[in-house]
């Protein structure tokens, strides 16, 4: 049954993600990467990161989605003709993508490691998800949730800098 | 039992997807779509070895991942506004100032 549910996801993966990339309108391919983040977020349940699921369907899905529909539909995009969609010179493009890929799955298809930490189902079970994550982040990387704020600071001014009018 | 060795699988598979759509899609919008097909990969590894290794840590980066990638996707949407309202299209093969005259393509 496990197996048939991992199936699924395999072919849902690569099937969504063939869709959202190969759309004519970029709000069809916006749409198509939607029910992707879902399908990760429900992935993240099934490798117990209730938290992780939770963020991803609540940051991704709603706020960075939105932010690509929202551009989307300021900018009035009109679809391109079917020979103007592939770049140029895609023939070495494609090369360098596929070997790529090869290398990537050889790799990661033979990763074994041998550590294991402290936080082990049982353990997680005990103290709940969100707590040992937030105990985490707050006291061995905090100071890179305070970095964080700053690179979140530094889009909003660029935003605004780059999309003020010329007066 | 699902391995880990199938879950990295599945992961570098959706990052390849996402790299071949960053690699020949024109259309500066598709470009962005696919960098976050890219980045849900990279993540899907990183909550994938953070189980297997019964070590929490994987996903709190994968949160920073999340944080990150909201800021890039930003920066990335105002450029894409901003060169929009200099041509009026989104086409990443238009993008020829610094190319040499001389040459013939």
């Amino acid at each position: 049954m496990i197996y048939l549910i991992f199936i699924y996801f395999c072919i849902s993966f690569l099937g969504i993600s063939h869709m959202a990339l190969t759309r004519k309108n970029p709000v069809h391919g916006v749409l198509w990467l939607l029910l992707l983040f879902l399908h990760v977020a429900v992935v993240y349940l099934f490798l117990n990161a209730e938290f992780l699921g939770m963020v991803q369907v609540i940051v991704y899905a709603g706020a960075i989605l939105v932010m690509f529909l929202f551009t989307i539909f300021f900018l009035d995009i009109k679809i391109m003709p079917k020979e103007r969609r592939i770049a140029k010179l895609w023939e070495g493009r494609l090369v360098i993508g596929l070997s790529f890929l090869a290398v990537m799955v050889l790799v990661f298809s033979s990763i074994s490691p041998t550590y294991k930490g402290k936080h082990t189902i049982s353990y997680v079970e005990s103290v709940g998800n969100t707590r040992i994550i937030g105990e985490i982040l707050f006291n061995e990387y905090g100071l890179g949730v305070l970095l964080l704020g700053l690179i979140l600071l530094v889009p909003m001014i660029s935003v605004v800098i780059l999309g003020r009018r010329k007066a | 039992m699902i391995t880990l060795e199938m879950y990295l699988t599945l992961s570098a598979l959706v990052f390849g997807m996402g790299l071949m759509g960053v690699l020949l899609h024109r259309n500066l919008i598709f470009v962005f779509i696919s960098l976050e097909v890219m980045l849900s990969g990279v993540n899907l590894a990183l909550v994938s070895l953070a189980h297997y290794m019964s070590d929490i840590r994987g996903q709190v980066l994968a949160l920073f991942t999340i944080g990150v990638a909201a800021a890039s996707v930003a920066v990335g949407l105002s450029l894409l506004v901003a060169n929009y309202n200099l041509r009026k299209n989104t086409d990443i093969d238009e993008l020829v100032e610094l190319k040499e005259e001389a040459s013939n393509d």
